[in-house]
């Protein structure tokens, strides 16, 4: 049984990649299990300077998912580079994938220019989709002009390969990831998280201080496979899929639909061991579905 | 942290909303007064985290209060359940600084974490003072346990049915206590409250709405003088001089 995949090149033993934002910059979870065994994690998305993100609270919970409003905390670029990626050298031995955010075009070409000398980061994760920022963030994955503008700004200063991950926030999908891939995008990573809010009925307010966040969990499930199904069929570049998976058949259903790799988001946060579970039972869900080569079964779902 | 299956013992309730659960199960990962473990409920996206009231002799004992979905599933438990809890989450209080006369001031269910603290610092030998506060008689909770440890306890209420009437900072006016440090754990407006009327350093536990409860998600950041903290992982314990309110 075959469970190895590969992404422009970067060969991964299993498709599992938890994602941005789910996983830190990876040690909170080597202190519970070998992250060795991931095919690679996403860390967490990064900014060209420190930030504090929102105000808090910044989580609400929902049936089967929740809202997060974290605003992209994060040390900044220099910071990640000179502290975060020699500690997570330490307990990750492959290749890592660089999220990297910005406010403008410049800021995204800037981080991915410092990220590019990394030898530890595998891929660069390019995100045009947070909600959570005003400024910056989505707006650049909502129009099919800007996406490309920011993945020719960061091809142009990188030569690993470049993943641009897509807001499901947007009337038509499809031409963001065409415009990315006509642009000279490597590979397309999607879904982000979906807008939504919760109100507190006592207090009558909303529960979450920026009022709105992002929406993942196992509820948003099916609105990420049909984002992967319908991208795999406008290009013909690899595709990371990603949207409330939360088990070993998630995975191959959204190969299935068109996704050469996995990313397991929300799932870390309510189950710190469920990527290493979802791995664990990949191969008996293969063998259950008879599929020999995981390979084999991106994109099944269009044939025939 | 460990992820663990725990087996529910007894859950009661001891005052108006407020249940005693106690649980059964590998507890080796609880290692300070303080902490906090997150308890994963049936149909319930979030775990419930829930600070520790007391972990000793393989027991360990939660209070909480029935404030939404979560802890009324809880309160329905009559025994025997098997839960899935993530243990030994958050700083804890440390007990090194206390000197030899700590003050321990809680606030409803700010109380609990309160008694584990309270039980460490008797066995130290130390000197301790506690102060509860609740809203009416029928909240009050472990006055006697408090006592029991050999504590002197003091309690108020809100409206004066019990004790001082007022805050537990109303008993710090009324009272001529003598301390050598702080500890407490309450809502905000108390912490905050604590904080200004206290003249020693002391150590403040923090409330926030979390994600994962293991510091994956910054869903709880706040701002410290010593930098950007998680409240889950970094905390939920402060110490005074690096809180920024």
């Amino acid at each position: 049984m075959n469970t190895q995949v590969s992404l422009s090149g970067l060969v991964l033993d299993n498709p599992v990649i938890p994602a941005s934002g789910t996983f830190g910059y990876g040690y909170e979870f080597a202190e519970l299990y070998d992250i060795n065994i991931l095919g690679s994690f996403s860390f967490k998305g990064t900014t060209r300077d420190p930030r504090f993100g929102n105000p808090t609270p910044r989580i609400a919970e929902c049936e089967s998912g929740m809202i997060n409003s974290v605003g992209l905390q994060n040390p900044g670029i220099d910071k990640v580079i000179a502290e975060e990626l020699p500690r997570l050298r330490a307990c990750f031995h492959k290749p890592v994938i660089a999220n990297i955010s910005g406010f403008s075009v410049d800021e995204y070409k800037y981080c991915c220019e410092r990220i590019d000398r990394e030898e530890q980061v595998g891929l660069i994760e390019v995100n045009v989709s947070c909600p959570n920022v005003h400024g910056g963030g989505m707006s650049f994955g909502t129009s099919p002009e800007m996406a490309a503008e920011v993945t020719r700004a960061v091809k142009s200063v990188t030569t690993k390969p470049v993943y641009i991950k897509l807001s499901p926030n947007v009337t038509d999908i499809t031409a963001i990831a065409k415009a990315c891939e006509e642009a000279g995008a490597d590979g397309i990573s999607l879904i982000n998280t979906l807008m939504g809010m919760r109100i507190d009925i006592k207090r009558k307010k909303p529960v979450i201080a920026n009022k709105m966040g992002g929406f993942s969990g196992p509820a948003i499930f099916p609105v990420a496979l049909r984002c992967v199904y319908q991208v795999y069929e406008a290009v013909n570049i690899p595709i990371i899929g990603m949207g409330g998976v939360a088990s070993a058949e998630d995975v191959i259903e959204m190969m299935l639909a068109g996704a050469t790799a996995v990313q397991v988001g929300a799932a870390n946060l309510v189950d710190p061991f469920a990527s290493k579970k979802i791995i664990e039972d990949l191969p008996r869900v293969m063998a259950a579905c008879g599929i020999e080569n995981l390979t084999d079964c991106i994109g099944g779902a269009h044939h025939g | 942290m460990k992820q663990v299956k725990l087996t529910v013992r007894s859950n009661e309730p001891i005052a108006k909303s407020v249940y005693k659960m106690t649980l059964t199960g590998d507890l080796s990962a609880v290692t300070a007064p303080g902490q906090f473990v997150n308890i994963q409920l049936d149909g319930l996206y979030l775990r419930r985290p829930i600070s520790v009231c007391d972990c000793t002799d393989g027991v360990l004992t939660l209070i909480y209060k029935v404030v939404g979905k979560g802890t009324a599933q809880m309160a329905g438990m009559t025994g025997g359940e098997v839960l899935d809890v993530l243990t030994g989450l958050g700083n804890g209080y440390d007990l090194a600084k206390s000197g030899e006369e700590p003050l321990l001031l809680g606030g409803g269910v700010g109380v609990p974490p309160l008694y584990m603290l309270a039980r460490k610092l008797r066995e130290a030998g130390k000197k301790v003072t506690v102060i509860l506060g609740f809203n009416a008689a029928d909240e009050i909770f472990y006055e006697d346990e408090f006592r029991a440890l050999g504590c002197e306890t003091f309690v108020a209420t809100a409206d004066g049915s019990v004790g001082d009437k007022g805050f537990v900072t109303d008993v710090l006016k009324n009272h001529a206590l003598s301390y050598s440090y702080f500890y407490t754990c309450g809502p905000e407006p108390m912490l905050r409250a604590v904080y200004n009327a206290t003249n020693t350093s002391g150590q403040l536990s923090f409330e926030e709405r979390m994600g994962c409860g293991f510091g994956a998600c910054m869903g709880c950041s706040c701002k410290t003088k010593y930098g950007n903290k998680r409240i889950c992982k970094d905390g939920p314990v402060l110490e005074k001089e690096e809180i920024i309110w």
